[in-house]
């Protein structure tokens, strides 16, 4: 079925172009491969923070290994990776620190959040620590855990291979609703007040 | 041509970098390569835990140790029950310290496996990462055997244990004790004779005794430097006064110094652990006293004071008298101790967590002065940080 | 040997020293806040050479409020000790990092966590909490700030509320 358009410049596309785009028999091949190919080379950026990082290092490596599913290494710098696992739980002063890496990551990226802390805060319900990461990024998947088994980790992992196999309608993203925990005001309440 | 100035160049190292061995942030001035000044900037894993430990009771308090210290579980956990039965004034019965020893001691060849395969990683030694994290991996199974977790155990109770060791435990133990002395020499073939290991790491990181005991360092760090002092000799706890043991010390201070205690460490906390299991005595893993551990559950069907004895431990909590302890244990990183205060009530009135790592790593500055850039790296690594305790 | 060396400090404090505590084989001395430094140099002139610990309590609401808690060692003699002073809030206490560099680290912590002041601190800054952070949460007047979990038609208590706390009690 051929694809009729009359733009000629990107600006020019309209939605129904874009919808006759999606049914074309060629580009949704050409998605599909694209991510398998994306699902199965997912490098992570190294962002161990604290205990679950040792079980992602144990999920790294030699009796739970990592790579073969794809995560042949741990890429140090953000640039060059495609997956956060936050590994950890992010404290008051680590929060810009995770949003500014967060942002130094090029699209397509996912997060994964791994374990209690960094779903929700875990065992720490108090003023030094964010209640959970996805008020500062959007998170794709949660593990649970304290810390989660590395099996449980690669379980997280092949759950998001199935949502980028499953192309990027699919993903049912978090919505980052909170307010940024970096601004002063949206903190802590001061004590005394209710 | 104008005159030439001189400035130094600062440079962020951290908090998110490969061979910080977590959250560290450290800014340094270099003139070149050479660092004339640095700061390590902490505080990015502060968690709360001593806040959060005031408004819990005691029994519920022994979650959070093993998240301080997430190495070395068992050896936290040890250091916080140890430090309130000294508040009580009890001692738990044999047959618990012989297994808390084991425990720890492992913990202690756990905690020192990660520490060499990060190290060696961060100077490109990958497979020796590999082979140590195989090795914790049949340590960890241990662990999984006796709490359940392979991490955070919550098996150490106030008084004893949770409950007694699974069958086959102890061979498994010796089973698994029998393979480390060859894989440790593996890795000293690995290592020790290394041209390029022992370049990058001798003359290094040096710190001076007289500087190691005025920033308060304690542990390998320590001990490298050549001042001996060690928890388990000086202030013995749990029964370590009856086992024969070597406490290695080193002589220059240099992160290869640190690197050699720490092997012997582990082949020493391997001669514990076959003492320990040669002399298990049978007997009960908890003391006896109704007001600090639970009834057994049989006598509940016969005595009423069991009951409420029982009622009151669960909804109340243990009441140490109103008083402060400060009792230390030796953690793979050094002292590592607990100030409790407690003022008569259920709930701790203050509990200080005193890090070796936090001590530890001020002596960073004074080791890294006027070396390069590549060896913070090593520096870092040699003083064996865990950052979950540095900031707690 | 070692409660040898402990008294003996004890004794050459004796003129200053407000309270003399035992408990559980410890020795406490607490001491006037002028004091606390002469007091230091001559514990670590006597042996005490490792300044294992430094830490602050807050008594709130006794006064005066805090107590700072210099924990010393002795490695050769197998020996503790423990000095203490009192202070309030808007006292300052002489800073140890003349007589113990690794003090610096030790009394920003303090002064992050409880707000107390040191004198002749090179570096008083707040080390654990982020620079822009307003109070010090160790107090006991900061609230531990926890959030209550939302499920759909229930509330369940925060975790310091499950068990409360029981009135000291005198045994």
């Amino acid at each position: 079925m051929a694809v009729i358009s009359r733009a000629r410049f990107p600006h020019d596309v309209t939605e129904a172009d874009l919808q006759a785009l999606e049914g074309n028999f060629l580009t949704t091949t050409v998605d599909r491969f694209v991510s398998w190919a994306r699902k199965n080379s997912i490098w992570p950026a190294q962002f161990g923070l604290a205990c679950c990082a040792i079980e992602m290092m144990s999920a790294a490596a030699a009796r739970f290994d990592l790579s073969r599913f794809g995560s042949e290494l741990f890429r140090a710098s953000p640039r060059q990776a495609d997956m956060l696992i936050v590994s950890g739980r992010v404290s008051q002063k680590m929060a810009p620190v995770l949003q500014h890496i967060y942002e130094q990551m090029l699209e397509p990226k996912w997060v994964l959040s791994m374990g209690d802390c960094a779903s929700c805060g875990g065992v720490f319900n108090n003023y030094a620590l964010v209640q959970g990461v996805d008020k500062l990024v959007p998170v794709d998947v949660y593990v649970a855990g304290c810390p989660p088994r590395p099996e449980a980790l690669l379980d997280g992992y092949l759950k998001l291979q199935e949502l980028i196999a499953a192309g990027p309608g699919a993903r049912g993203r978090t919505e980052v609703a909170k307010p940024n925990l970096t601004r002063p005001e949206a903190r802590i309440p001061r004590p005394g007040t209710p | 041509m104008s005159d030439l100035t001189r400035e130094t160049l600062v440079v962020n190292m951290g908090p998110q970098h490969p061979s910080t061995h977590g959250v560290l942030r450290l800014i340094l001035d270099l003139e070149g390569e050479v660092i004339v000044g640095s700061e390590p900037v902490i505080g990015y894993l502060h968690t709360g835990f001593e806040k959060e430990m005031e408004t819990r009771t005691y029994h519920q308090n022994i979650v959070f140790p093993p998240r301080i210290e997430y190495l070395a579980t068992f050896i936290e956990e040890q250091a916080y029950v140890t430090a309130v039965e000294k508040l009580l004034g009890i001692t738990p019965p044999k047959r618990a310290e012989v297994i808390r020893i084991v425990l720890a001691e492992l913990s202690r060849i756990a905690s020192h496996l990660v520490w060499l395969g990060t190290s060696a990683i961060d100077l490109n030694v990958s497979s020796v990462f590999m082979y140590c994290f195989r090795d914790r991996e049949n340590i960890l199974d241990i662990f999984e055997m006796v709490s359940g977790q392979r991490m955070m155990h919550g098996y150490f109770r106030i008084g004893g244990l949770q409950w007694d060791l699974p069958a086959g435990f102890v061979d498994r133990v010796r089973g698994f004790l029998a393979t480390l002395p060859a894989h440790l020499d593996e890795f000293e073939a690995l290592l020790t004779d290394n041209l390029i290991w022992r370049q990058r790491t001798e003359g290094v990181a040096v710190l001076t005794p007289e500087d190691a005991i005025r920033y308060g360092c304690t542990g390998p760090v320590l001990r490298g430097s050549g001042v001996n002092y060690d928890v388990r000799r000086a202030f013995p706890y749990g029964g370590y006064d009856e086992y024969d043991f070597d406490v290695p010390l080193g002589t220059r201070g240099d992160a290869f110094e640190r690197y050699r205690i720490r092997m012997e460490e582990m082949r020493q906390s391997r001669r514990i652990v076959l003492q320990a299991l040669d002399r298990l005595p049978d007997g009960p893993i908890i003391v006896d006293d109704r007001k600090v551990a639970l009834p057994p559950r049989r006598e509940l069907v016969r005595s009423m004071e069991a009951v409420i004895h029982q009622f009151k431990l669960v909804s109340e909590g243990i009441h140490p008298p109103a008083g402060e302890v400060y009792s230390a244990v030796e953690s793979p990183r050094g002292e590592k101790g607990y100030y409790l205060v407690s003022d008569g009530s259920n709930r701790p009135l203050r509990v200080r967590v005193r890090a070796p790592s936090f001590t530890n790593l001020q002596a960073l500055p004074a080791m890294i002065f006027r070396s390069y850039v590549a060896d913070v790296v090593v520096a870092i690594a040699s003083i064996d940080i865990v950052l979950g305790d540095v900031d707690r | 040997m070692a409660a040898d060396l402990v008294r003996t400090v004890a004794e050459a404090l004796a003129p200053d020293v407000a309270e003399h505590q035992e408990f559980r084989g410890e020795t406490t001395l607490v001491l006037p806040v002028g004091r606390i430094l002469d007091a230091l140099r001559l514990a670590q002139a006597a042996g005490f050479v490792l300044l294992t610990d430094l830490t602050a309590v807050d008594r709130h609401p006794a006064e005066p409020r805090f107590e700072v808690v210099y924990q010393l060692t002795a490695p050769d003699a197998r020996t503790r000790l423990r000095l203490k002073v009192r202070t309030a809030p808007d006292a300052a206490v002489p800073s140890a990092t003349p007589v113990w560099p690794a003090a610096n680290w030790l009394e920003r912590e303090i002064f992050d966590l409880f707000g107390i002041r040191f004198d002749g601190h090179p570096d008083l800054k707040r080390i654990l909490m982020p620079d822009d952070w307003e109070g010090h949460p160790l107090r006991k007047d900061f609230p531990l700030v926890e959030e209550p979990v939302q499920f759909i038609g229930h509330t369940p208590k925060v975790p310091s509320r499950i068990i409360p706390k029981t009135p000291p009690r005198q045994s």
